[in-house]
C-alpha cells in the first residue's frame, strides 16, 4: 500500500472514531442535564399518572446504554427521530435548515477566504509598510468586535439609513437567487469581517515563515519578480497552514454562526438550535449537536488531508 | 581590456546589527576590496567565517543578503556599474548573466518543486531559451556533471536525490541559463570527503567546458587551489593577499597566508596502547527503536586510559551513534560496554552518578548545547553543583581555574554564550565537561564548525588538557586531518562496521582496503594539481580493473 493512502485511511478512521466519541459526550451531555422532557411537555400541572404515561410513551424508562444506541443506528439511517415538541420529523425540518446554514456559509466563504488569502499576500508584498500595517489594523479591528454589535451597526447605517439591504434575512424556497443574496448580504458582510482577520493573518505569517528559507533566496537570485517568488515558491509551501485556519473558520461559519442568526432573523440551524434549547426538546438538540460535530470533524478532517497531500515528501516517497 | 567581465573597485559593505544590550547600528564589513576577473577564469575568495567573503560574492549580482547593503565602491559587470542599475536591470543580470550556487543545495531547492522545474526556470523567465531548450540544455548538464540517469533525475523532488547529486543539480541550475560569470559559495563544504571530491571534478570539468568565469569561495585552501586561476585571502572584509594561486599556495608572503597554508601542523606522538583499556566496546550492535535496520553492526573497540581513539566515517556511517550507546541515550540491542573495570547500564536511567560523572560529552554545535541565558560562570558551575555540591566561593575559585585551563582568564565568568566567538562558544563546553573531572569525554565533530585555525587552537588545547587531566577522548570526527593531528588509535567506520581498526601508524600505512584507501585519498591536499592526480589515479585502477 502507498504510505500516502495509509496515512489517508488512518486519518479518516481516527476522524470517524472522533464523531463517535462526539455522539457519546452529545448523548450523555443531555442526559445529565437537570429536568426531564416529559415534565417541561406537561407543564407543572401534570398528574405523576400522566407523567409515567408520556415517558413509557416517550421511551424515557428504557436504560440509557439502549436508548444511545437506538438514537445512534436511528441517526446513521438518517432517522434522527421526532421533536418532542411538535412532532414534526427532525430530519426533516432540520434539512431545510442546514441547507440554510450552508447557503448563509458558501456564500460567506466564497468571499471571505480568497479575500483573506490575498490580503494576506498583500501584507507580504508590503511587509511593515502601510498597506500591510492597514490591512492589519482593519481586520483585527473587526475581529476584535462582537459579531452582533457589527450586525447591529451595519443594519443602522446599511438597511435602516441607507435603505440598501433589508434587515431581516429570512429567506423562503420560493424567491430567487437575487432576491436570496439581497437578503444575506449583511449577514455575509458579517461572517466575512469576522473570519477574515484570522485567516489573513494566518497567510501573513505562514508566507513570513517559508519566505526565511534559503529557496526564496534562490528565486531572488534567479531574477524572479517578489510576486512571483511569492506565487511560485513561497505559496505552495505554505498550502498546509493555511488550509488548516481556513477550515477552521469555515467551520465556525456552520457552527458558530448561532448569534449572527438571530440578529438577522435567518432561517438557519443556529436559531433551531436556540429555539429548542429554550424548549428543552432534547432530541432536536442532540441532533443539531451531532451534525455540528461532523462538520467540525469533517472539515479537519479535510485540513489533514490537504496537508498530507501539499507535502512532497509524503506524496513522492524516496 | 575587453576580457574584463567583473571589476570591483572599493567595496564597501555594511550592515546593521542588533545587539542584545543597546541600539541597533551600523557597522561596515566589508572595507574597500578592489579585484578583476577575466572571462573564462577563476578567482577563489578565501578567508574565515566573517571575513567577508560570500557578502563580497553576492555584490557580483548586488545583492546584500538580510540587513547587508552595499554602502560604496563599483561592480562592473560587462561594462555595466550594476550598482547604479535599478532592480528591473538587476533581476535581468541576475538569473541570466550571474548566477549563484550557495552551500547547502538541499536548503536552496524549493521542495515543492521539480528539480528540473527550478534549474530550469531561470533560462525560461529570463528569455535566453524555449522551455525545450532549456530542458534539453539541463539534461546535457546533468550528464556533464556525472548524475546518474541524466534524462529522467529532473523529474524528481529535492528529496528524493542525495545530498551530493543535488549540490551537483544546483550547479546545473547556475549554469543552465549560460551564464558569464557564476559565484559559487562553499559548494562543498557540507559534504562528506568522498563526495566532496565528486562534485568538485563535476564542478571543475563544467567550468573548463563552459568557459564560463567563477569566484569560488570557500575556507579550505586546499580545496579552492585545485579549481581557482588566482586566490584572494581575506580577513575581517579586508584584503590580506592577491595573487596566482600557485604563489599563494607556495610562496606566500603575508604571514596570515602562512598561518592558512600551514595549518593543521600539529604533531602528535602516539601512545601505546595499555594493558587495561578504560573502555571497551564489546560486541555491540543497535538499531533505532521502530526500525528494523541495523545502524551498529558488531562493534569491538577499545580506549585506554588518556589516550584518544578517533571514530572516523562519512555521515551515515554510524559513528555519532556510537557514541549515544556509550552514553546510554541508546541501548545497544546486543553486546556491552565495559568502563573502568565495570559493566555499564545499556540504558542513561539505569546508570550512576559515578557513570555519569566520568563520562562528559561535547558537541559540534557548542550554540544550542548552551543555554542562552545562563551565564558561563553558571553553565561551568552546573556540574561543580551537581557531582561535588560546590557552593559560594569555592565553586566560583573553580570556575575561574577551570577558565584559567581553557585559556579564557575569569573575566568571563558574568557573560553570556552570545557574547563569545565561536571558538571560545566551544571552550566553554570544554570547561563544562572537565568540570565534572571525567576519565572519558567524547567529542562529536567538535571542531567541524569551526575555522581552521581556530579548531586548530582547539586540538591544541584538547591535547594539552589530556597531558594535565589524563582524560581519555573518544573523537567523533569525518575530518581525516583532525584524526592525524590528535589521535592515538582509530577506527575506521563504514556503513555501521568498523572497517579498520589500530594504531594510528597501523592504521594510516598501506596496504589499505578500499574504503579506507578512497577515504584517504578524497581528502584535499595543500598542493596544486592534487585533483587531476587523484582522477588520474582512480582512472588508471578502474582501467586496470
Amino acid at each position: 500500500m502507498h504510505p500516502i493512502l495509509k496515512l489517508l485511511v488512518q486519518r479518516i478512521a481516527l476522524s470517524l472514531l472522533l464523531l463517535l466519541a462526539a455522539s457519546a459526550m452529545i448523548f450523555i451531555g443531555t442526559q445529565i442535564l437537570p429536568g426531564d422532557v416529559a415534565q417541561s411537555i406537561l407543564g407543572q400541572s401534570a398528574t405523576p399518572e400522566s407523567l409515567a404515561n408520556l415517558r413509557a410513551e416517550l421511551g424515557l424508562n428504557e436504560p440509557p446504554l439502549t436508548r444511545y444506541f437506538d438514537w445512534l443506528f436511528g441517526a446513521l439511517q438518517g432517522d434522527l427521530g421526532t421533536a418532542l415538541t411538535n412532532g414534526r420529523d427532525i430530519a426533516e425540518s432540520l434539512g431545510a435548515r442546514l441547507k440554510n446554514t450552508l447557503f448563509l456559509a458558501f456564500w460567506a466563504a466564497l468571499i471571505s477566504v480568497p479575500l483573506a488569502i490575498f490580503l494576506g499576500l498583500l501584507a507580504v508584498r508590503y511587509q511593515n509598510r502601510w498597506p500591510d500595517k492597514f490591512i492589519s489594523a482593519v481586520t483585527l479591528t473587526s475581529i476584535s468586535i462582537p459579531e452582533f454589535l457589527i450586525g447591529y451597526v451595519l443594519m443602522y447605517f446599511i438597511s435602516v439609513k441607507l435603505g440598501w439591504f433589508t434587515s431581516v434575512s429570512t429567506i423562503y424556497d420560493s424567491m430567487s437567487l437575487g432576491e436570496k443574496l439581497s437578503a444575506i448580504a449583511l449577514p455575509v458582510t458579517v461572517l466575512t469581517l469576522v473570519v477574515l482577520a484570522h485567516m489573513m493573518r494566518m497567510t501573513r505569517a505562514a508566507i513570513l515563515n517559508v519566505m526565511q528559507s534559503a529557496y526564496i533566496e534562490t528565486a531572488e537570485l534567479k531574477g524572479l519578480s517578489m510576486f512571483n517568488i511569492i506565487r511560485k515558491h513561497a505559496f505552495p509551501n505554505a498550502i498546509a497552514p493555511i488550509v488548516n485556519v481556513v477550515m477552521l473558520n469555515l467551520a465556525y461559519l456552520v457552527v458558530g454562526v448561532v448569534v449572527v442568526e438571530v440578529v438577522f432573523v435567518y432561517p438557519g440551524m443556529g436559531q433551531y438550535l436556540v429555539d429548542h434549547v429554550a424548549k428543552r426538546d432534547v432530541p432536536v438538540v442532540q441532533a443539531c449537536g451531532l451534525i455540528f460535530a461532523a462538520v467540525y470533524i469533517g472539515l479537519n478532517m479535510i485540513a489533514d488531508i490537504v496537508s498530507i497531500l501539499a507535502n512532497p515528501r509524503l506524496r513522492h516517497p524516496k | 581590456m575587453s576580457d574584463v567581465l567583473l571589476k570591483v573597485r572599493d567595496l564597501k559593505i555594511g550592515a546593521t546589527v542588533y545587539p542584545p544590550s543597546g541600539k541597533p547600528h551600523d557597522i561596515e564589513i566589508v572595507h574597500g576590496v578592489s579585484f578583476e576577473l577575466e572571462k573564462g577564469k577563476v578567482l577563489g575568495l578565501i578567508g574565515e567565517s566573517g571575513a567577508g567573503k560570500s557578502t563580497i560574492g553576492l555584490s557580483a549580482m548586488a545583492y546584500g543578503r538580510g540587513g547587508v547593503k552595499i554602502t560604496g565602491g563599483e561592480v562592473w559587470v560587462n561594462g555595466q556599474d550594476i550598482l547604479q542599475q535599478g532592480i528591473r536591470d538587476l533581476r535581468r543580470l541576475r538569473g541570466a548573466d550571474v548566477t549563484y550556487v550557495s552551500q547547502s543545495a538541499a536548503a536552496s531547492f524549493n521542495p515543492a518543486k521539480k528539480i528540473m522545474e527550478q534549474v530550469t526556470e531561470a533560462a525560461i523567465l529570463q528569455g535566453k531559451f524555449s522551455r525545450k531548450e532549456a530542458e534539453e540544455r539541463a539534461v546535457r548538464l546533468f550528464d556533464k556533471l556525472g548524475l546518474p540517469n541524466p534524462e529522467t533525475i529532473g523529474n524528481r523532488y529535492p528529496h528524493q536525490v542525495s545530498g551530493g547529486q543535488l549540490q551537483r543539480c544546483m550547479t546545473a541550475l547556475a549554469l543552465c541559463p549560460e551564464p558569464d560569470l557564476v559565484v559559487f559559495d562553499e559548494p562543498t563544504t557540507a559534504l562528506d570527503v568522498t563526495t566532496q571530491i565528486d562534485v568538485l571534478m563535476a564542478i571543475k570539468a563544467a567550468i573548463r567546458d563552459t568557459g564560463v568565469a567563477a569566484l569560488y569561495i570557500t575556507h579550505d585552501l586546499a580545496v579552492v587551489a585545485q579549481v581557482s586561476d588566482d586566490i584572494m585571502v581575506l580577513r575581517m572584509g579586508e584584503m590580506v593577499e592577491y595573487g596566482p594561486v600557485d604563489q599563494i599556495i607556495n610562496n606566500p608572503q603575508e604571514e596570515y597566508t602562512q598561518a592558512l597554508v600551514s595549518v593543521r601542523s600539529i604533531d602528535h606522538e602516539e601512545k601505546l596502547p595499555t594493558p587495561d583499556p578504560l573502555l571497551t566496546v564489546n560486541h555491540v550492535t543497535a538499531r533505532y527503536r521502530g526500525t528494523n535496520f541495523d545502524v551498529l553492526r558488531n562493534i569491538n573497540v577499545d580506549l585506554h586510559e588518556g589516550q584518544t581513539l578517533a571514530v572516523v566515517g562519512e555521515s551515515g556511517s554510524g559513528k555519532s551513534t556510537l557514541a549515544r550507546v556509550i552514553t546510554g541515550l541508546l541501548p545497544p540491542s546486543d553486546g556491552q560496554i565495559d568502563f573502568n573495570g565495570r559493566t555499564l547500564s545499556p540504558a542513561l536511567e539505569q546508570r550512576s552518578k559515578e557513570d555519569l560523572r566520568e563520562l562528559q560529552m561535547i558537541y559540534q554545535m557548542a550554540d544550542t548545547a548552551m543555554n542562552p541565558r545562563q551565564t558561563v560562570g553558571t553553565i561551568i558551575g552546573r556540574p561543580l553543583e551537581f557531582y561535588f555540591g560546590m557552593r559560594g566561593a569555592e565553586k566560583r575559585k573553580r570556575i575561574a581555574e577551570l577558565l584559567e585551563e581553557i585559556e579564557m582568564g575569569d573575566g568571563f565568568i558574568d557573560r553570556y554564550p552570545a557574547e563569545l566567538s565561536g571558538g571560545q562558544k566551544q571552550r566553554v563546553c570544554i570547561a563544562r565537561a572537565l568540570a565534572a573531572k571525567p576519565k572519558l569525554i567524547i567529542c562529536d565533530e567538535v571542531t567541524s564548525a569551526l575555522d581552521p585555525l581556530v579548531a586548530d587552537g582547539i586540538l591544541k588545547l584538547l591535547l594539552n588538557l589530556q597531558k594535565i587531566e589524563n582524560v581519555a577522548y573518544l573523537f567523533i570526527t569525518h575530518d581525516l586531518a583532525t584524526v592525524r593531528a590528535i589521535a592515538d588509535s582509530i577506527a575506521v567506520m563504514y556503513q555501521g562496521k568498523v572497517v579498520r581498526y589500530g594504531t594510528k601508524s597501523e592504521v594510516l600505512s598501506p596496504p589499505f582496503d578500499d574504503y579506507t584507501d578512497l577515504l584517504l585519498s578524497s581528502v584535499p591536499e595543500m598542493k596544486l594539481g592534487w585533483l587531476e592526480e587523484v582522477i588520474a589515479h582512480r582512472k588508471m585502477e578502474s582501467a586496470g580493473n
